[in-house]
């Protein structure tokens, strides 16, 4: 199995990073540059038709369709994904926010440097760290993720805490980042100075005036930081012996285990493609200037 | 980056009118205590990879099963991993490989980055659209997935880690050096050479590159930093270095499994040189862009 592997190779490879692309002129232009041929274009055409129809294939190793594989894997990088966003949303425009409301004090430099240190790490280092602390020493949370069966929300959410900081802290220094910079440029703005002047409480300025406009060049970090997390997962879910869509490509990746390869990173690439999407769509919804359609 | 305090590219009223403006940059840097903080830090590691041998106490190859997982004391100080081997002596010797790998892909991604920006941006035209949407598609994959596909076609070798590393860093810089590109190319001087005649390609390397080197710079302390942060991370899953090197990412992936059983000492000084030298190369970069933008 592994020889068949080696043979098509280069095509599977072709294909595999083909795959998660949505704009089909950067495919064409792809299967130009990397020479695909013919009869492997056709080969392709029929695995994206029967892709699209839920059929991802057969594993290599398991000898059992790839779906199954795919969906319970995906559903629990979300679950992961998820805990470390509603983390790190909040908390990480908090800190821009602070940040910049404090600017060039003591606790703007802080929140800065502190935040460019954590996001610039590897996330199985910050991860070991944190194991180290909490799981080793403290013996606070557990070092695997991997659940008992039949875990509640609430066991599994405790098993989630430790693998989602690594993705924490590493988005965590972005999103701050962001969120400082609109708003010192939304505190600089004349309507800031034009609210403060009408004699409006700070208050009020803060919250109706500043933050609306400062978040939304934040809003596009986030949805652009999904193809890193993706990444990240890849990961964390190693370090922590966590079942998810990471893992699943990366042992299909030792085992040269192609179906479940090509199907497990086309479907990170629509989950991508999906998740910036939702952005644009939550940019034009919080900014009064861009409307979708074109009667405005 | 304006959350430093760096008092990098306070203009020197004194100088100005004797230094070039690569020697203002120069001294501005010497004056940034950001910069010469990570430089320290960076200068400690590389003097490890480049003389560590001759200094550790034990040959960090050298295995002594009766004397495995001790922990630190006066003799191992760092205590010793699983087949006894010394920690200390890895740690300190573990810089070598990811100080080559890493800025060997670094350098790779600065060339072919450079000479891409450089074609897209004097050419633009139907060229730039098609090389930049080509770009633009590999940049919107994970770098980490890139590597695992290409490792996995190639095999794993340090070659093939720096290539990949590299090929998947050139587009992020050939974006900062086309946009630099798109700025100079209307100035006066590059009108000049093409009035001489001169050919496209001397008027790309020779007029232009010269004038965007400080970008590519900046772009390019930046991407080592994250060059690291990549090896490491790879090394880590096991499609970087390969052993018996002791490189710290490798020797994390090999102990990791044993933590749970109190054996902190195999894994936390390798993730701490890892650390260590991430954020050194950043501060360093994080300076160079102070000098280079104030």
């Amino acid at each position: 199995m592994v020889f068949l592997g080696g043979q098509v190779l280069p095509g599977n490879v072709g294909r595999a990073i083909l795959g998660p692309f949505a704009d089909q002129r950067a495919v064409d232009t792809l299967n130009h540059t990397l020479g695909v041929d013919r009869p492997l274009l056709t080969q392709y055409a029929s695995w994206i038709w029967n892709f699209l129809q839920g059929d991802m294939g057969t594993s290599y190793i398991f000898r059992s369709p790839v779906a199954p594989f795919v969906i319970d894997a995906l559903g629990n990088s979300m679950k992961l994904a998820a805990v470390a966003f509603v983390l790190v949303v909040p908390i990480g425009i908090l800190g821009g926010v602070i940040a910049a409301l404090n600017l060039n004090r003591p606790l703007d430099r802080i929140i800065s440097l502190g935040g460019l240190s954590v996001t610039v790490l590897p996330e199985f280092v910050t991860g070991i760290i944190l194991i180290l602390i909490f799981g080793v020493w403290l013996r606070w949370l557990p070092i695997s993720a991997a659940w008992p069966r039949d875990a509640g929300f609430f066991t599994q959410l405790y098993y989630l805490i430790l693998p989602s900081l690594p993705l924490f802290l590493v988005l965590f220094g972005y999103i701050a980042r962001m969120a400082r910079s609109g708003m010192i440029e939304a505190l600089d703005s004349d309507y800031t100075r034009t609210a403060v002047l009408k004699g409006l409480p700070w208050r009020t300025v803060i919250w109706r005036h500043v933050l609306r406009n400062a978040l939304l060049p934040t809003i596009t970090v986030i949805a652009t930081q999904t193809g890193y997390l993706i990444g990240g997962l890849v990961v964390i879910e190693t370090l922590f012996r966590y079942q998810g869509i990471g893992s699943l490509i990366f042992t299909a990746a030792r085992g040269k285990d192609f179906p479940i390869l090509e199907a497990g990173i086309l479907t990170i690439g629509i989950v991508y493609a999906v998740a910036t999407l939702a952005a644009d769509f939550l940019y034009s919804v919080l900014n009064p200037r861009i409307r979708l359609g074109t009667d405005q | 980056m304006s959350a430093t305090d760096s008092p990098a590219g306070m203009p020197a009223p004194d100088n100005a009118g004797r230094r070039g403006p690569m020697a203002e940059v120069f001294f501005s840097l010497l004056r940034s205590g950001t910069f010469l903080t990570g430089l320290g830090i960076v200068l400690f590691w590389i003097a490890c990879a480049l003389f560590g041998e001759h200094f550790v106490p034990y040959d960090p190859l050298a295995d002594d099963i009766i004397n495995a997982l001790a922990p630190p004391s006066a003799e191992h100080w760092f205590g010793t991993d699983q087949i006894g081997r010394d920690v200390f002596s890895r740690v300190i010797v573990g810089s070598r490989d990811i100080l080559t790998v890493a800025p060997l892909a670094t350098l790779l991604a600065t060339v072919a980055g450079t000479a891409l920006g450089l074609f897209t941006g004097y050419f633009r035209g139907i060229v730039d659209d098609i090389i930049s949407r080509i770009l633009e598609a590999f940049m919107a994959i994970p770098v980490v997935i890139v590597a695992l596909l290409a490792i996995v076609a190639l095999g794993t070798s340090k070659t093939t880690v720096i290539v990949v590393i590299g090929l998947s860093f050139a587009p992020i810089i050939a974006r900062t050096v086309r946009s630099a590109v798109l700025a100079e190319r209307e100035l006066d001087y590059v009108a000049a050479a093409q009035l001489r005649h001169e050919s496209a390609f001397h008027t790309m390397f020779v007029e232009i590159l010269p004038n965007v080197i400080p970008p590519i710079l900046v772009e390019t302390t930046v991407r080592l930093g994250y060059a690291i942060f990549a090896v490491a991370t790879l090394s880590f899953m096991g499609f970087g270095i390969q052993p018996p090197s002791p490189d710290w990412g490798l020797s994390i992936s090999s102990n990791y499994g044993m933590i749970g059983g109190g054996f902190w000492w195999t894994v936390l000084f390798d993730a701490l040189a890892i650390a260590t030298l991430v954020i050194g190369v950043n501060l360093a970069a994080d300076g160079v862009h102070g000098a280079f933008n104030d």
